[in-house]
């Protein structure tokens, strides 16, 4: 299978690689694997008092597609605030990416990842001071 | 069917692999009963034995052959077998749509990987990598292990939860056993 000039790239020169402190409050881990190959991605994000992201970084073990796709969604994820960051869809990762059929749910994987880490950084309480999502799950069963 | 020497071989092509081996549907196995139903069946449905035997029953022993071949594979590989499992209890194991994300498990899952990653800047690598597959492969048992308990108590959710963590062992053992075998290859003269 071919890779496209941008996955190769990412995959050479995998942008904000790295860790960041999980126990730190302005920081959003976000852990996602694919049980069809075993690929692991975390993905971490530091977030501003004004509720922007002002930087990302991702570790992950898999192919070429997942590391990419990872690695092109750091670079977006920066300086969008955690609403815009959470409504990037894998499609269009998929898309920049030139990402082939079989390849899409590293896509998945990567917007799973990133939903994730807003979720943990909402979790921790992180950015108390600016003004919570309403929260709509009502509790009733 | 009956051959030209007029024994019978019972043919049921929509027995399950199970049933075609003639062995319990469940996750244990007695792998030397497996090899020999195998080897019984295989030289049941040798093409020799139909080489004079009518157009429809070779072509049923071509096709009942390729069967037990396939039985075999996927009953003798613990992955495949509790996948099938789950299937012929009606659960679909869709791994391309799911993704896994148990914190706990992924964390455990990231830091097999960056000890694999570190063993490889041992003084000893090879051992420092033997020491790590070691760890593979005991909590790849244990895996397994809840898988049996599950399905044998009919916890079949719980069983499939365990069927999708299944492929992350299986690739951190290739793993492990591709780097062994490249520090192999550097250690050589």
């Amino acid at each position: 299978m071919a890779y496209s000039d941008k996955v190769i790239d990412h995959y050479e020169n995998p942008r904000n690689v790295g860790s960041m402190d999980k126990a730190d409050h302005s920081v959003g881990t976000g852990m996602v694997g694919a049980p069809a190959c075993g690929d692991v991605m975390k993905l971490q994000i530091r977030v501003n008092d004004a509720g922007v992201i002002e930087d990302a970084k991702f570790k992950t073990y898999g192919c070429g597609s997942a590391i990419a796709s990872s690695s092109l969604l750091t670079e977006w994820v920066k300086g969008k605030t955690l609403e815009e960051a959470g409504s990037i869809k894998n499609t269009e990762i998929a898309e920049e990416l030139a990402l082939p059929p079989v390849k899409i749910h590293c896509s998945v994987l990567a917007e799973d990842a990133i939903k994730a880490a807003i979720d943990d950084y909402r979790k921790k309480g992180g950015g108390a001071a600016e003004v919570a999502p309403v929260d709509e799950d009502s509790g009733a069963a | 069917m009956t051959e030209a020497d007029g024994t019978t071989v019972e043919l049921d092509l929509t027995q399950n692999h199970f049933e075609l081996l003639g062995l319990p549907q469940r996750f244990r196995i007695d792998p030397g009963a497996l090899s020999q139903a195998y080897r019984r069946m295989q030289s049941a449905l040798h093409p020799d034995r139909f080489a004079r035997a009518g157009d429809q029953a070779r072509r049923l022993a071509v096709q009942g052959a390729a069967q037990v071949n396939e039985a075999y594979a996927v009953l003798r590989d613990d992955g495949r077998r509790a996948r099938y499992l789950l299937e012929l209890q009606g659960v679909a194991v869709d791994e391309e749509r799911e993704t896994a994300q148990d914190p706990a498990f992924l964390m455990d899952q990231m830091e097999l990987r960056e000890a694999l990653e570190a063993a490889e800047q041992e003084p000893r690598p090879l051992e420092a990598v033997e020491r790590v597959r070691a760890d593979i492969d005991a909590r790849h048992k244990a895996l397994l292990q809840t898988f049996e308990q599950a399905f044998g108590a009919g916890d079949l959710a719980a069983a499939k939860a365990e069927v999708l963590k299944l492929r992350f062992f299986e690739r951190l053992r290739q793993e492990a056993t591709a780097l062994a075998e490249r520090l192999e290859d550097r250690d050589l003269p």
